[in-house]
């Protein structure tokens, strides 16, 4: 988790990440700023006391991270309910605060499990799809790898992210506890409608149960809506390699820009009805309740979305020159746009968009910014291609009430006090 | 010889016009037998409930047995999901979401707990048990009677309170996608 301690006051004025990279940089880009303490530090130190060079350490059969990076997600349970014991823990946050541009390694993807995950021997994996087609097929995974595939990099995102900030805003909360259930990865597989030539679907079927081999058997409804038969597919590859088992070994269904429950792990059923099946997780569990009593059903989409992953929860940043980072995102479409107010949403600047800019996957955004000490709010919004723009806290909230637990994607805002702590606020 | 080569290409030919362009097959044929082991959903109509029946009185023994340790004797007060009570709070500031007062399918509490419940042992209930233990839970909320009893025909007929507490997400809607298709 980040603490104060993980982002030395010196490294902060320019660029907390690059700490060991950005040396130089900094004392050039500090040296030239007013207002920053960070140049006098930084710049008592000689290249006469970097290490010298030294032979280093054999070849390996795989790399593993520096012993001086300290990164890992956060298991967690419910709202509010941290540093519970992992066998307590309903899903594990990606550290969104150390990561760099829009691709989440494999082993910090988050995850989310109702069971565990399984573990499971590929040779022994099968997935079967019937229901209304005219020939019910068995595939294993080398099946699966023969046939033509597709790559595409998409974030999955769990409907409960944001879920600490429905009802307060615990001043404690780092980006990682208010927002690490997001992440964006390249995923390889099979297209659905492939796979649904094979078997012959009938025309009459608009429906797909998908169910997953975890212990929880997982199973969703989905509707077979042209974007869906377009873009779903099965995949059995992440980021180049297997599916880890924490994501869905050996193959795992991916629906972009969809709730992070319908991209079914461990897939091994696809049966297809006239109609849903009404299942625990698409009625008494993702489901969103509103001020009304009456819940949402089939809020599918995941909405335009952003975050300022830096300078975030729990970071402490000086006067002068900042980097603004974060990222944004849209099961709608591509990002357009991400504007950031240093002033508590009364002015709004346009950010810089890194490329490149992909539909349903993050986009990392940056702008400058120089902080004259004062104490003021930091947030951003998204707007999409299809022209949603990401709603402020009181809209949204007006809308879905504070007790839908799911699908929530209000802004964020961050406070900056006297003394450069930034901390979790609602607006 | 002719004639007989010449129906043989013009079967091929249909053969090629009727079938996805493939060039070759992927998987095997699933077997009857094969599919009825996995098959095991549920829909709210009832198709999928498996044969079998069990009563009020035979599930409160079952979930003693196999549930009561993460739900809690009566389906209150356990460490896991609360399972009984909190009709009339779902338009509070604190609402109760159980099988009583949320869930909109009986049919749904029978696919799942016989599907993924007891947690460590999943599948492990039989279809008799399964509609006893359901029918137990259902009866704690105030929904069917201590003599009540439940099988495949009178499981899809149980109104659950709050049947019609969900709107559908206009994108989606089950009932008007498709439609014009």
């Amino acid at each position: 988790m980040t603490s104060p301690g993980d982002i030395p006051v010196e490294q902060s004025g320019v660029n907390r990440r690059e700490v060991g990279l950005s040396r130089r940089k900094l004392i050039a880009a500090s040296a030239s700023l007013a207002g920053s303490i960070v140049a006098s530090r930084a710049a008592a130190e000689s290249l006469a006391d970097v290490p010298p060079r030294e032979v280093g350490a054999d070849l390996g059969g795989h790399s593993e991270r520096s012993k001086y990076v300290k990164i890992a997600r956060i298991p967690e349970a419910g709202p509010g309910q941290r540093n519970v014991d992992p066998g307590d823990a309903i899903n594990s946050k990606a550290p969104l605060d150390k990561l760099f541009g829009s691709i989440t390694p494999s082993d910090l993807h988050y995850e989310r499990s109702h069971s565990g995950a399984p573990d499971i021997d590929p040779a022994k994996h099968r997935l079967l799809v019937h229901g209304m087609v005219r020939k019910p097929l068995v595939f294993s995974v080398e099946d699966l790898k023969a046939m033509p595939s597709i790559s595409r990099v998409v974030f999955i995102e769990c409907t409960g992210n944001g879920w600490e900030n429905w009802k307060s805003a615990d001043p404690n909360l780092t980006v990682q506890n208010t927002h690490g259930l997001v992440s964006t990865n390249e995923w390889t597989g099979v297209p659905l409608k492939f796979l649904i030539d094979l078997v012959g679907k009938d025309h009459a079927s608009n429906w797909m149960l998908a169910e997953g081999g975890d212990a929880a058997g997982v199973d969703r409804s989905i509707p077979l809506t042209d974007e869906i038969l377009e873009e779903a597919f099965v995949a059995y590859g992440q980021n180049g390699e297997p599916i880890r088992p924490a994501h869905g070994f050996p193959m795992r269904l991916i629906m972009p820009g969809l709730e992070g429950n319908l991209n079914i792990k461990w897939l091994r059923r696809l049966k297809f009805g006239d109609r849903p099946w009404m299942t625990r997780w698409e009625t008494a569990r993702y489901t969103q309740l509103r001020a009304n009593g009456k819940a949402t059903q089939f809020q599918l989409r995941m909405d335009a979305n952003s975050v300022i992953t830096s300078p975030s929860g729990m970071m402490v940043i000086k006067p002068g020159y900042q980097r603004i980072t974060g990222l944004a995102w849209s099961g709608h479409g591509k990002i357009v746009k991400v504007e950031i107010s240093t002033d508590g949403a009364r002015s709004w600047k346009e950010a810089q968009l890194n490329l490149p800019v992909l539909p349903k996957a993050q986009t990392r955004f940056q702008m400058d910014w120089t902080w004259d000490g004062k104490p003021t709010r930091i947030v951003s919004r998204s707007t999409d291609d299809k022209g949603n723009v990401q709603p402020d806290r009181n809209s949204f909230i007006a809308v879905a009430g504070t007790n839908a637990l799911f699908h929530y994607n209000a802004q964020q805002t961050w406070s900056l006090d006297e003394a450069g702590r930034v901390r979790n606020v609602l607006d | 010889m002719y004639s007989t080569s010449k129906a043989l290409l013009t079967g091929a030919i249909a053969l090629v016009l009727v079938s996805p362009v493939l060039a070759y097959d992927f998987g095997r044929p699933a077997t009857p037998d094969e599919i009825a082991l996995w098959n095991i959903d549920v829909r709210p109509d009832g198709k999928g409930l498996p044969p079998g029946s069990g009563t009020v009185a035979q599930g409160k023994q079952v979930f003693a047995e196999n549930c009561a340790a993460c739900h809690g004797d009566a389906g209150v007060g356990g460490i896991k999901d609360r399972l009984v009570g909190g009709q009339g709070t779902l338009a509070s500031a604190a609402p109760l979401k159980t099988v009583g007062s949320f869930w909109p399918y009986a049919t749904t509490l029978f696919d799942y707990v016989h599907r993924a419940m007891p947690y460590q042992a999943p599948g492990s209930l039989s279809n008799d048990d399964t509609y006893a233990v359901a029918a137990y839970i259902l009866h704690l909320n105030g929904i069917l009677p201590a003599d009540g009893k439940l099988d495949r025909d009178s499981l899809p007929k149980v109104r659950m309170p709050n049947r019609d507490g969900f709107v559908p997400d206009p994108e989606f809607d089950p009932a008007k996608l498709f439609r014009e298709k």
